[in-house]
Parts: structure tokens; C-alpha cells; sequence
């Protein structure tokens, strides 16, 4: 996946690390990059024997093509910014228009002449969804990665690890396409089965209908993220030093010991980076949950029943009829999740940064 | 990792059989499931609670406690510790790859329906909810276009800002720009969505269409562009700091200028994982739907001029057939996303080929 850090990203650059600190990441090459340009002596006359090193021109195509590069670069802070302004922008006049507490009204009816609209509910069942279906796949996205780094066959486990990755792939409206027609039977027929002997759990009371509910969308969602937690997590498994490894072996520690007292406690970060990463991408699903879940308002617990809804899946059904203030309060409602995954990300992220600083000093 | 099956034939005879630990027999495992799943079934038929899918959930219960008890009273609590952990972590393995089996099944059972030479030819213009036929015509167009704008957009400025971090980039200002890419990476698709919206369509586009919005598949194209670009920088920053130092050393001491080494020698050496890293994020945007529901606004018929009103894509096609109520639009959803994930699987297996052929091996 490209995301998880590399312990030893930049030893072929020339292995000077050594002398390397942490705040120069473009590695040994930088330095020496800076080489030729910092011989020159401001007149003009280069240092030492050689004396023919060009004079820096104000306008070459040296800083031309450096100012291009810094320009991309701050595309990027750009975007981002841009992302929030023009959503504040157009989410202000919808959110003065609504009559209603935006976060605490239960309803979502912009389009009406009195507008009212709350995310209460919406963000409720974002963050039930993702929770539920992050609850399900990591113990078995974990499982998985183990299996496939340290039980299987190493020509198996890094087949079946490509495999992983091509599923990572597979868009999301496939897995909703699939939820909807074929696992909502066999979900629907098992819910039935919790309400008739477990119906005295809150969470699988109510009578009926089954099937297009939180349990149904919250297992799309978590088939959808195995791949990803497996495929980060298996990456940051094989990481782990033999060294390790081995020595638990030799202490005559049996494979779980091994993995509990070698493997896991190295990889930890790793595992909470790839749940947050994970967290971030079922917080943001939309068309498989707009195609599974019983779209209906209100917070419930009912795990069984017809409804939920989320932020993402609300933007996808409503999108169609919104009239202004409809588009501005959906952008309202965009505004919220994109707050919440960009809280997810950074602190993920944040993870990741301290987990690369860790490795580094430690090779 | 194999290091602890110490074969015990080679123990020399005199050796007495204390000084091994026990071990279960080797008919134990399978006895014992065997021994569960009749249990199970006895349990599951006769109290009448279920069907053969609890029988099953139940064994696998049963025997793993089983397992437990018996390995714990045998070869102690260490070893049977072991065991369970160790089938838990197969059982992990196998409770995943079953509905994976299901969607790559049911992908191509259903997807094959369809699969004739008229969906390719046909769009969706004119055919009502009796009429079998139609096809996705306008929805390939739709998806190509935006993806190759979006390419045509995202490629240069995603490598310019990958060349920055790497080569330019200093202190503060270059690490804040490798971690937003890193934060940009999360952006949901919707709200990147939603961005091109509230900035493209609703305040740029009326500029030039007389004042009102006007969806088109150019929007789209923005809109999958935000989502590209994280995953472009990344993969073509990791490439260039793995292009070698000597390379760069040795166009300096030549007298070529730093920009001339960047574009001459560093860029066509990173080339092929740079172009690795493009696939990967073209598939990955060929597979969004949700920018493209807000931005494009789908349709019915064939529009090849990006930048003019509604155009849909393959992935809204799926969404849109799933929603229609019309007893022939399940197959062309299933045909469409069959289409769709061959798509995005070649180019993804293409990519990692490619990268498997990378002379700059991690």
C-alpha cells in the first residue's frame, strides 16, 4: 500500500544515515545537492581551484523550475484550505436558514419553506456503522495478517497477500451492489432468528421488518475495510526484526507466546494507524451504505430492524431533490464528516510519525 | 520460522519418554471436530433453534473449547493456549475468505448475463423500464474521460509537489506538506465531492453558462482529481528518494544544473514506479461514485464534450441501475460492475507487475 512507513526507505541512497538527522527526510542526496551551491562565494569567484562555477542568475531556469515545484507543493495546503473555506462558505446560509437545532433535531427536511434540518441522527449512525464494522474486521483483519505472515506458507501468504491487495481495490459500490441482493438474505434470515431468541436484547428487539439495517450495512462496511486493516497490518508483521523473533523462539516461547510477546508488541502502532486509517474510510463510505442500509431518521440502538442512516449515505439519497438550501445543508452535513475524518487522519497520521522516528533511531 | 518442529525420530533410542513433553495424538484434532459437530447438531436439532448454519457455528465453538481442554489436560495450559490461538487465527482466515468468495462469485455469475457485444454498444437514451436491451455505453465514455482529465491534471502537479518534498523542500513548510498529503489521503470521496461542488459547479460554472450551475464531467474530473493526488505524491516521493545517490553526484560533478539532473536523470530513473503509483490511483478513481453522483449528475445519453452538461460513469451506472425499478436493471448493474472491476483490476495487476519489473527494489 505504499503507506506504512519503511525502516529502511532511503539506504540506497548512498547509506550516509549516519550522519544524517531527522529533519532533512530528503536523505543523503540533499546534502550533497547543496554541495556545488554552497562553495560559491557571494562574489561570484568560486572557492578552492576551481573558480568556473556559473553565477547564480536571478531569473534561470534553476528558479523557475524550483518555484514551479514550490508551487505544487503548496497546491496541496491550498486544496485543503480551499476544501474548508468553500464548504463554510456555502453551508453558512443553510444553517441560518434552518429552524431548527442543527445538532440536536432528529429530521432532515431543508427543502420545505421552513427548512429544518439537524445532524444529530446522521452523525449518530455514521459513527454506530463505522464503530460496529470496525468491531468485526480488525480481530479478523488481524487474524488474517497473522495468518498470512506467520502461519502460511511464505509462497502462499505472499500470494494470497497480492490477492488482499487486488481486493482492496474492488470499488465500493461492488460490495454495496453485493450487500443488497445477495448478504441481505441470509442477514436478514439471522436477524430474524436473534429477534426470535434474543429478542430481549434492546439491540435485537423490535418487530420487523429485518434485513436492510445497521447490522446489514455495518458487515458490508467491515468486509469492505478487511483488505485494508489486513494488508497494512501484514506489512508492519513482516517488519518485525527475526532477531526477535527468534530469540522468543529459542526462550522456548511457543508460536502465540512468539507473536504475543515478539510480533504484536512491535507491530502496535502499526495496528492502531491501520484501524484508524480504516476508521477513516468506513466513516466516509457512501454508495454501499446508501444501497444497503434502510434509510430512515432517528437514534436508535436497534441493531436489526430497517434504518440507520449515515452523513455519506444521506448526501447520496438526498443529493437528487435538494433545492439550494437543500445542497447548502447537505454541504452542512459534509462539513461535520469532514471534520471528524480529518480528526481520524491526523491523529492516525500522527501515529504513523512517531512510529517512523521510532524505527529510524532503532536500526 | 519453522524451528519448532524439531524432528523426534532423530532422538537417540536410550533418550526415556519423560523427558518429552506429551503430545496429543495426531488423530486428536480431527476427532475432536467430529466429536463438536455432532454434538452441535444434537444440541442445535434437538431443541429445534436453528439450521445447519448454527450446527456449524456452534462445533466450531465446541471445538475450540474442546480443543482447549483436551491439549490443556494433555500438554499443558502453554501449549493448549497455543492450539486455540492457533485455530482461531485459521478460522479468522477462512470467516473472511467466504464472503469474498460470494462477491467474486456472484460478480461474475450475474455480471455474464449481460455480458453481449449491445451493452457496450448501446447508452441508456430511450429505453424504459419494458425494454431489455441498453447498454453502457455513455457510461465507458463518461468514466474514461474523467479518469484521463483527471489524469492529465493530477500527473504533473502531483509530481512537481513529489519533487519538491524530495529535492527542494525544507524544514516546517516541506514537512507540513508531507503530512497534509498524508492527511489528504483520508478525504471521503464525498466531501471532495462536495468541495467541487460548492466551488466548481455552483460558483465557477455560472460564469460561463449564463448564470446557471451546469453538472458536467469536467467537474468530475476535479473532484477525482482531489482524490488522486495524495495517492500520486506518495508513491512518486517514495520513488525518487529511492533513486541513487551516485546518480545524482555524478550529473552534478558534470556541471549539470540541479532542475537539468531532476528532469534528465532522477525522473527517468524513478519512471516506472512513478507510473506504478498513477495506475494505482487511476484505479482507484475509476471506481468512485459518490464525486461523480454530485458533480456530473449522470445520464442517459451518450455526451463525448466533458466540459457540457450531465455525463454519468460506470460506477454511477451500477448505483443508478441498482436504484431502477425496472426487472432488466439488476443485470446491466451487475454487467456494469463486472465491467467495472475488470477495469480496475487490470490496471491494478498491471501496476504491480510493473512494480515487481522496478530496477529500484525497496
Amino acid at each position: 500500500m505504499g503507506e506504512t512507513p519503511h525502516r529502511s526507505a532511503d539506504a540506497g541512497t548512498g547509506g550516509t544515515r549516519v550522519t544524517q538527522s531527522h529533519e532533512w527526510p530528503a536523505g543523503a542526496s540533499a546534502r550533497v545537492a547543496e554541495a556545488p551551491v554552497s562553495t560559491r562565494s557571494p562574489g561570484g569567484t568560486g572557492l578552492g581551484g576551481g573558480g568556473a562555477l556559473p553565477r547564480s542568475r536571478r531569473f534561470g531556469a534553476e528558479r523557475a523550475f524550483r518555484g514551479l515545484t514550490l508551487a505544487a507543493g503548496t497546491a496541496v495546503l491550498v486544496i485543503i484550505a480551499a476544501i474548508a473555506i468553500f464548504l463554510v462558505a456555502k453551508a453558512v446560509p443553510a444553517l441560518r436558514a434552518n429552524t431548527e437545532n442543527f445538532w440536536s433535531y432528529e429530521g432532515w427536511s431543508p427543502n420545505e419553506t421552513e427548512p429544518k434540518f439537524g445532524i444529530g441522527a446522521l452523525a449518530f449512525g455514521t459513527v454506530l456503522s463505522s464503530a460496529l464494522a470496525l468491531l468485526i474486521a480488525v480481530p479478523v483483519a488481524l487474524g488474517i495478517a497473522l495468518y498470512l505472515s506467520h502461519y502460511a506458507p511464505r509462497r502462499l501468504g505472499t500470494a494470497l497477500g497480492f490477492l488482499v491487495d487486488l481486493l482492496a481495490a474492488v470499488p465500493s459500490v461492488v460490495f454495496g451492489l453485493w450487500g443488497r441482493d445477495v448478504f441481505s438474505s441470509p442477514v436478514r434470515d439471522f436477524s430474524v432468528w436473534l429477534n426470535e431468541h434474543f429478542g430481549w436484547i434492546p439491540l435485537f428487539g423490535g418487530d420487523g421488518p429485518f434485513g436492510a439495517s445497521v447490522m446489514l450495512g455495518a458487515l458490508v462496511l467491515a468486509i469492505m475495510v478487511l483488505p485494508i486493516i489486513t494488508s497494512l497490518s501484514r506489512e508492519v508483521f513482516l517488519q518485525t526484526p527475526t532477531a526477535n523473533e527468534e530469540a522468543a523462539l529459542a526462550l522456548g516461547a511457543t508460536r502465540w507466546e512468539m507473536l504475543r510477546t515478539a510480533v504484536l508488541p512491535y507491530g502496535r502502532p502499526g495496528i492502531i494507524a491501520a484501524m484508524m486509517l480504516g476508521l477513516g474510510r468506513a466513516l466516509g463510505e457512501t454508495i454501499a451504505l446508501a444501497l444497503t442500509l434502510g434509510i430512515t431518521f432517528g437514534i436508535s440502538f436497534n441493531l436489526i430492524q430497517n434504518g440507520g442512516n449515515t452523513i455519506a449515505a444521506n448526501i447520496a439519497n438526498a443529493f437528487g431533490e435538494a433545492n439550494e438550501t437543500g445542497r447548502g445543508a447537505l454541504i452542512a452535513s459534509g462539513l461535520v464528516l469532514f471534520t471528524i475524518t480529518l480528526i481520524v487522519n491526523i491523529t492516525a497520521r500522527a501515529i504513523i510519525y512517531r512510529r517512523r522516528e521510532f524505527t529510524e533511531s532503532a536500526a | 520460522m519453522t524451528t519448532t518442529a524439531t524432528s523426534h525420530r532423530t532422538r537417540p533410542p536410550a533418550q526415556p519418554d519423560s523427558l518429552r513433553a506429551k503430545r496429543l495424538p495426531w488423530y486428536a484434532a480431527p476427532a475432536i471436530a467430529v466429536a463438536a459437530l455432532a454434538l452441535s447438531a444434537v444440541i442445535v436439532y434437538g431443541t429445534s433453534i436453528g439450521g445447519p448454519v448454527l450446527v456449524v457455528v456452534l462445533a466450531a465453538i465446541l471445538y475450540l473449547v474442546g480443543l482447549f481442554a483436551a491439549a490443556n489436560a494433555v500438554e499443558g495450559r502453554r501449549s493448549a493456549r497455543n492450539r486455540t490461538w492457533s485455530a482461531l487465527i485459521h478460522s479468522a482466515f477462512v470467516l473472511a475468505v467466504l464472503p469474498l468468495v460470494s462477491v467474486v462469485w456472484t460478480l461474475v455469475s450475474k455480471g455474464a448475463d449481460r455480458l453481449d457485444v449491445n451493452f457496450f454498444q448501446t447508452s441508456m437514451n430511450n429505453i424504459g423500464a419494458r425494454d431489455a436491451n441498453g447498454g453502457a455505453y455513455h457510461a465507458i465514455v463518461g468514466t474514461l474521460e474523467q479518469v484521463g482529465i483527471a489524469t492529465l491534471i493530477t500527473v504533473p502537479l502531483g509530481v512537481l509537489c513529489a519533487i519538491y518534498i524530495v529535492e527542494y523542500g525544507r524544514g516546517k513548510f516541506a514537512f507540513a506538506i508531507r503530512f497534509f498529503v498524508d492527511v489528504m489521503t483520508g478525504i471521503p470521496s464525498i466531501v471532495s465531492g462536495l468541495f467541487v461542488l460548492a466551488f466548481w459547479v455552483l460558483i465557477v460554472s455560472p460564469w460561463f453558462n449564463d448564470g446557471r450551475p451546469s453538472f458536467s464531467g469536467f467537474a468530475a474530473a476535479l473532484a477525482l482529481s482531489v482524490l488522486m493526488l495524495p495517492t500520486i505524491v506518495r508513491s512518486t516521493e517514495e520513488m525518487l528518494r529511492l533513486v541513487p545517490a551516485p546518480l545524482r553526484e555524478g550529473a552534478y560533478a558534470l556541471g549539470v544544473p540541479k532542475w537539468k539532473t531532476i528532469l534528465r536523470v532522477v525522473l527517468p530513473t524513478a519512471l516506472p514506479g512513478i507510473v506504478t503509483g498513477v495506475m494505482l490511483a487511476i484505479a482507484r478513481a475509476a471506481g468512485e461514485t459518490a464525486p461523480v453522483l454530485l458533480v456530473a449528475g449522470g445520464g442517459a445519453a451518450i455526451n463525448t464534450n466533458p466540459f457540457e452538461n450531465n455525463q454519468s460513469s460506470l460506477s454511477l451506472f451500477v448505483y443508478q441501475q441498482a436504484g431502477d425499478a425496472s426487472k432488466y436493471a439488476p443485470a446491466r448493474a451487475w454487467t456494469a460492475a463486472l465491467t467495472l472491476v475488470a477495469l480496475v483490476l487490470i490496471l491494478t495487476i498491471a501496476a504491480k507487475l510493473l512494480a515487481r519489473r522496478n530496477r529500484l527494489s525497496r
